[in-house]
């Protein structure tokens, strides 16, 4: 199928198969799935310019799906995502402006490449030492009695001193978020965290989550499923941002977009089901393999300069 | 048992209903590729490079459009083939 606007030739069940995963992984984990997404629209051939532009566009529509399913399981801190959507879309503007800036020195494509790269490595690093080191913990502890179905919600990371450290800065003014059980933190290191969510999320493209969802947990001490709930709705605003300043940059394929949202809609549905059968350092651990396949295609496609 | 058959037995149904979901689904998807975006696509190309900034807005009304408008297919796909149960 040929898309005029950024004038390439991509298979339309290719569009879907990729938005059916990234749709599963996105109501999953609540991460836009844009280390797949990405790496996918570049393998066929998209200038990453497109690519980034394009998946935010399409993460947009996946996300308001999957951000409904949540909202109606109780798993989004509305006030939370409110206050990072103003910190993202800073960010965010300044990441679109640096793959302008990229794109017109004719180094978008193996900058981006590079950058990508390490960040999935990193954060795939990150999260394997971390969810292993919080299941070790808690095999240690004595076993509790249970209360029967709260299986699924209890969470607990190895890294919950570092939070409690993070919470204690007082630094005005504080701000309280009680759906997410967080008593006082800074709402300058909310903001923080969401610019740099948002710096990612204009670079490299997707929502970001794949940074701004293990904030959450590590810096914010959000428990993991609001996390996974407030990251997707907090996605739908800077990704609308996103999508309206690339656009306007010419970075857009609103067609490749609908084709790949096709797939998503329904992989999405199926993501959000799912997390109410696992607990916290389950879902962080199974995230793992994610970033290092999208990083995969990447390196396949910077040293061959193949399409898939 | 009784019980483990009573599960076996559900968790083929929840897939056979997923199955035809899917197909269904994918016939709906197929349509909609050849008629909607086939007839989107000029004047979309045409907007991206005459009127950028209605181009922007158009992509995140069309965006979301498709998102509630696919999620009511899937949730009514869900409940018809489910006998009233969406999950």
């Amino acid at each position: 199928m040929h898309f005029p606007i950024s004038n390439s030739d991509i298979s339309p069940i290719y569009l879907a198969v990729i938005g059916f995963l990234i749709g599963v992984l996105g109501g999953f984990f609540g991460v836009g799935g844009s280390f797949i997404a990405g790496p996918a629209l570049r393998a066929v051939g998209l200038d990453w310019n497109f690519a980034v532009g394009t998946d935010l566009a399409h993460i947009v529509g996946k996300s308001v799906v999957a951000a409904k399913r949540h909202r109606a399981l109780g798993n989004v801190d509305l006030k939370l995502g409110l206050i990072m959507a103003v910190g993202t879309m800073g960010g965010a503007e300044v990441g679109a402006q640096l793959i302008q800036m990229l794109k017109r020195a004719g180094n978008v494509n193996s900058v981006v490449s590079i950058v990508s790269i390490a960040i999935y490595v990193s954060i795939s690093s990150f999260m394997i030492w971390e969810a292993w080191r919080t299941l070790q913990y808690q095999k240690k502890r004595r076993p509790r009695a249970k209360i029967p179905g709260t299986a699924a919600k209890q969470d607990e990371s190895s890294f919950s001193h570092r939070t409690r450290a993070i919470q204690g800065l007082k630094i005005w003014p504080m701000v309280s978020l009680p759906a997410s059980g967080v008593k006082a933190i800074s709402l300058w290191i909310i903001i923080l965290v969401s610019f740099i969510g948002g710096l990612f999320s204009g670079f490299l493209g997707g929502g970001a989550g794949y940074i701004r969802m293990p904030m959450l947990v590590y810096v914010l001490g959000i428990p993991t499923h609001l996390a996974v709930g407030t990251d997707l709705f907090e996605i739908i605003i800077s990704a609308s941002y996103g999508t309206f300043s690339h656009a306007i940059k010419g970075n857009v394929d609103i067609l490749i977009a609908l084709v790949m949202h096709t797939g998503a809609a329904i992989g999405a549905q199926i993501g959000a089901i799912s997390t109410q059968y696992f607990a916290g350092p389950k879902i962080r651990l199974a995230f793992v393999p994610l970033p290092l396949i999208g990083a995969a295609i990447v390196i396949y496609t910077l040293v061959t300069g193949h399409k898939l | 048992m009784a019980r483990a058959s009573v599960t076996k037995k559900e968790k083929t149904n929840t897939l056979r209903a997923f199955l035809v979901e899917l197909a269904v689904y994918a016939v709906f998807v197929t349509g909609y590729f050849f008629l909607v975006l086939h007839y989107l696509s000029r004047w979309l190309q045409d907007l991206h490079l005459n009127h950028v900034k209605i181009y922007a807005l158009v992509t995140i009304v069309l965006i979301i459009g498709q998102a509630v408008l696919l999620e009511s297919v899937t949730t009514w796909l869900l409940r018809l083939l489910r006998g009233g149960r969406s999950e």
